[in-house]
């Protein structure tokens, strides 16, 4: 059952209206206005230039991703769409998703995003208490982000939002309950991630400083389950690691990521995986807005970082991306990426500690308690 | 053929304490009689190796030779050696000396006298050495002259009426050192028309001229394209080149008695270089050879295993390579059924044993598993026969054992009083028997007759640790004891892990197993099961540690954009993974087998 994994273009949006304390993207605050004209004009550029180097290939989706997407004018989000579909055929199933934050959202500009094409959109809602929201330096409160929601189902035919737990103090019975209220909010997807104290961060220094305690292993994988069985007894259960959906519901664009498909990346700090003669290319922009507006300007694309990944690398990337989903990873493709198999001890030493499952011989999964040790698991197989 | 007095010569050992300041003095005479120029001057120049530089102490001596314009208008000929002050390495020091008619024994005058301070004094007064006193560092806001020149009348017996005083960091002083040097110690003696007599003192391997043999010319003389004969191994090899170290080598047409210096002769065995050895003319022998050195006695073994199998004829090779360069260590081949092939190893010391593992890692690009280290036993067997226990996992059948004995030690620890109660007792638990405890002022000098096995693994750093940094301490191996001596086996994950097992007292045995347990629950990785950590005697357990199971150890985003970032985290933790060992389904860092045996108290 391996499926075609897709062909996927992820679309950078590099600006914010504030920084989150815990976020480690590639996103900027500007105070001026931001040229978006100019900005539609590279994104045209950069995807005409990977094109020529993708000819043929059927987009299934397009992400716009940040940053915060939603800031962009439906004109500019409707001028990208025109690119893309200028330099490749769309799939006539094309998904196309947008990231947006309650705080930005209008109904007008929804509309604008859905006539120029958007048909999924994924809501940084992150908490549905207000207190908590403060704390995450979210600029919305509970009511914009049910407002949000509200409109966000009536514009567009799916709808995800996020929300980030094990957030300090939290106890495991107050996240089920939140979950809970989420998921009767009728999103068909939800992205559930753990907060993480990520490096150059606010929350990093107050961690570092014993300001900001954030639960044990112990308490965070008490947490976990907690999502696990909540979303499952939901029907919706984890597909991925922290992405949870009713079947048929899934994410295709985060899907060519996890089974390692190919996808193009635009905008500023954008990655790509694209499949050549001599194997897979990964390709990474200009992180710097404002540079990249101008590498893009003078060179046609603002790649920083353009190489083919060794056999070993390529079968590393399968691993850690394809593990994290339920569906698991193909051995025969992991043998043809990576020239190598994997090793029968270290396999069978995993599967007898219930960490991983052979499914009928061609593949092999995480197991539910396997999720939760994901990085020790692939460590194992990858060593 | 007459034995003359060279007196244009003089040869010296700096020696101290760790840490007094032999480095340092040595940077000021190199740089006053101008042998290394300014701009290639740095601290400490002699410790050239890494590891040196990066610890901040010498573990190599070497040797410069300077020339001294001295006041009296002549010109000296002055090979200096500087001397490693860790006791660790007290096998540099004593062939040093071996090669020298003096020393310059450098006190700081803000510590004094500490117990390195006299086992080398001894050591130079067994070579017949002229002392010269030198108290360092009179710069220091806390240094007492006049209080640690009474203290080196009254400790060590030695006049220190005429101590040089000097500070080695501003310089202040090096005048007068280089002037004690040439008016108060001896000049060499030798007979210049007889025929070659050498004292082979160090070797060591240069990557572009191959191995390099440092002499001290008793007669005679060696030259270019001389065939020479080393009298201990046969080895009869052609010189191609000589000269002395400046610290650089410097090519000289001969080197004649009484002078330190350098050959090299396309020395291909490392075997036939043996220090201590007597260097002569292959045609014409000299008639005695030189006593030679005491070879050097290991204390601590352990074996040493290539995390990869397919290093070992690498290590073999960088092993042999080594040992030209430290004669104080040894090695043998042994296999072990979870490690393979390896080496048995023996060093002087815990701290020489982390030197040579972390040289081998670095000079030669191998990753290496250290096992348990253990000191020698001797064990008599039911049958009648004697054997010596290297390896703990060699131990026979208890039944078959008559009697095992351990190696004991004479220690001398010397203290500011007020720590000498925690020390005392620190001696106590660790078995030791009181053998003197007398007073110089407010410092205490105690005595203790201890077993070698409480000492070699962390003694010195709970001694440290106790007394803020103020005792010092010293020991020589005195004599083989019986002992009630128990092998302690560590089981992790239910399996005996040989390379951890121990012999231990067995009033110790509990003590020492409780905090082997903790320590390998803290050195050993959460894994994705429980284990649990044992020690036991035979069939019994005496202490055990649960090491509980990885519960959460997932990244919570991963994207297209994060694939990059994840691969290289991944690289990093194989990496980690390759320092690991695998035993049964558990991985053990590579440095948990000595660890592991470092106790906390
Ligand atoms: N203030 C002061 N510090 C000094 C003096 N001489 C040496 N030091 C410092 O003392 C420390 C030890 O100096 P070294 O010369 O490395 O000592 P050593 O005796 O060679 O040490 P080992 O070789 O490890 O036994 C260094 O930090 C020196 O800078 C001095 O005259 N005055
Ligand atoms: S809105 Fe999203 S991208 Fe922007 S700062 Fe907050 S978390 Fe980061
Ligand atoms: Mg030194």
């Amino acid at each position: 059952m391996t499926q075609d994994p897709g062909f996927g273009i992820y679309i950078h949006w590099p600006f914010c209206a504030a920084k989150c304390p815990y976020c480690d993207f590639n996103s900027h605050v500007r105070h001026q206005a931001i040229d978006q004209e100019r900005f539609a004009r590279a994104f045209a550029t950069e995807l005409a230039h990977f094109a020529s180097q993708t000819r043929g290939r059927e987009v299934t989706s397009i992400f716009f991703g940040g940053g915060t997407p939603s800031l962009m004018k439906p004109q500019t989000v409707e001028a990208i769409l025109g690119s893309v579909a200028k330099n490749w055929t769309l799939s006539d199933t094309v998904e196309i998703s947008m990231e947006a934050n309650p705080s930005s959202v209008e109904a007008e500009r929804f509309r604008g995003y859905r006539a120029a094409g958007v048909n999924r959109v994924s809501l940084g809602v992150q908490a549905l208490n207000d207190e908590e929201l403060r704390f995450l330096g979210r600029l919305h409160d509970v009511d914009t982000a049910l407002r949000a929601i509200e409109m966000a189902r009536e514009t567009f035919p799916r709808l995800s939002f996020d929300l980030i737990y094990a957030r300090p103090g939290q106890s495991p019975e107050a996240w089920r309950a939140e979950l809970e209220r989420a998921i009767a909010l009728a999103a068909d997807h939800l992205s559930l991630y753990q907060l993480t104290i990520e490096h150059d961060t606010p929350f990093f220094k107050l961690h570092e400083a014993g300001k900001l305690v954030v639960p044990d292993p112990d308490a965070a994988a008490d947490l976990y389950e907690v999502t696990l069985s909540t979303c499952e007894a939901h029907g919706m259960p984890a597909y991925e690691i922290s992405n949870h959906a009713a079947p048929g519901a899934e994410c295709q664009h985060n899907l060519v990521y996890w089974r390692y498909g190919d996808y193009v990346g635009v905008g500023p700090g954008a990655h790509g995986r694209l499949t050549g003669g001599n194997g897979k290319r990964a390709t990474a922009t200009e992180l710097y807005p404002e540079t990249w507006l101008q590498k893009v300007e003078a060179q046609g694309h603002g790649m920083i970082e353009d190489q083919v990944l060794t056999m070993e690398e390529q079968g590393d990337e399968y691993l850690i991306m394809g593990l994290r989903l339920a569906e698991g990873v193909d051995l025969a493709r992991y043998e043809r990426l990576s020239g190598r198999r994997l090793d029968p001890r270290r396999l069978a030493d995993l599967v007898s500690h219930g960490m991983v499952e052979r499914m009928d011989g061609t593949r092999v999964r995480a197991t539910r308690d396997g999720f939760f040790v994901l990085d020790a698991v692939v460590a194992d197989l990858a060593a | 053929m007459t034995t003359q007095k060279l007196d244009h010569i003089r040869n010296f050992s700096i020696v101290a304490h760790i840490d007094h300041g032999k480095s340092t003095l040595a940077d000021r005479l190199i740089q006053s009689t101008g042998t290394v120029a300014a701009r290639e001057m740095k601290e400490q120049v002699l410790d050239s190796m890494d590891i040196e530089r990066e610890r901040g102490i010498t573990i190599k001596a070497q040797t410069v030779r300077l020339i001294y314009n001295a006041k009296d208008g002549k010109q000296y000929f002055l090979n200096l050696i500087d001397t490693p002050g860790h006791v660790d390495f007290a096998y540099e020091v004593s062939r040093s000396l071996a090669a020298c008619e003096g020393s310059l024994l450098v006190v700081d005058a803000s510590q004094g006298v500490e117990a390195q301070t006299l086992a080398n004094v001894y050591q130079a007064l067994d070579n017949d050495h002229e002392i010269v006193p030198v108290l360092n560092k009179i710069d220091l806001p806390a240094a007492e002259p006049d209080r640690i020149k009474q203290q080196i009348e009254d400790v060590i017996g030695l006049d220190a009426s005429d101590a040089v005083m000097i500070s080695a960091k501003t310089g202040l002083g090096i005048e007068d050192v280089l002037e004690a040097i040439v008016h108060r110690l001896p000049p060499p003696e030798g007979d210049p028309d007889a025929t070659l007599k050498a004292m082979l003192v160090d070797s060591w391997y240069d990557a572009y001229l191959g191995v390099m043999v440092l002499v001290r010319i008793i007669d005679g003389s060696l030259k270019k394209g001389q065939r020479i004969r080393m009298m201990r191994t046969g080895a009869v090899y052609d010189v191609d080149r000589v000269g002395v170290m400046t610290p650089k080598l410097l090519v000289k047409e001969e080197l004649l008695p009484g002078e330190i210096g350098v050959f090299t002769a396309s020395i291909k065995e490392v075997a036939d270089t043996r220090v201590g050895d007597t260097i002569t003319d292959d045609r014409k022998p000299c008639a005695q050879a030189l006593p030679g050195f005491k070879p050097a006695q290991p204390v601590v073994f352990c074996g040493l295993f290539p995390v990869d199998a397919a290093d070992f004829e690498d290590l073999r090779s960088a092993m042999g390579k080594l040992r030209l360069n430290d004669a104080s260590f040894s090695f043998e081949m042994e296999t072990s059924a979870a490690l393979g092939f390896g080496f048995r190893c023996g060093f002087l010391g815990l701290l020489h044993l982390e030197i040579i593992q972390e040289r081998l890692e670095r000079e030669f690009d191998l990753d290496l598993i250290a096992t348990a280290p253990s000191v020698v036993y001797e064990m008599s067997l039911t049958d009648g026969t004697e054997i010596e226990l290297h390896n703990p996992a060699d131990m026979p059948d208890v039944v078959k054992i008559e009697e095992i004995r351990e190696p004991w030690i004479r220690a001398t620890v010397m203290t500011p009083d007020e720590y000498l109660g925690a020390i005392l007792k620190l001696c106590q638990d660790r078995r030791g028997i009181q053998v003197d405890l007398s007073y110089v002022g407010s410092r205490a000098m105690v005595v203790y007759d201890l077993p070698l096995n409480e000492v070699v693994f962390d003694f010195y750093d709970r001694l440290k640790s106790v007394s803020k940094g103020y005792a010092s301490f010293d020991y020589h191996l005195t004599d083989y004891r019986a002992g009630d001596l128990v092998r302690m086996s560590i089981l992790v994950n239910d399996e005996p892990v040989d390379a951890l097992s121990v012999l231990v007292h067995r009033s110790q045995a509990e003590r020492r197993g409780r905090a082997m347990c903790e320590k390998l629950k803290e050195l050993i990785p959460r894994h994705m099961f429980k284990i649990p950590i044992q020690a036991a005697i035979g069939a019994k357990v005496i202490a055990r540690e649960t090491l509980s199971a990885l519960r959460k150890d997932v990244t919570a985003k991963c994207y297209g954009g994060d694939a990059t970032r994840k691969r290289k985290l991944l690289d990093k933790q194989k990496e980690g993974k390759k320092r690991m060992r695998q035993f049964g389904k558990v991985e053990i860092p590579q440095e948990a087998f000595i660890q592991a045996l470092k106790m906390e108290d």
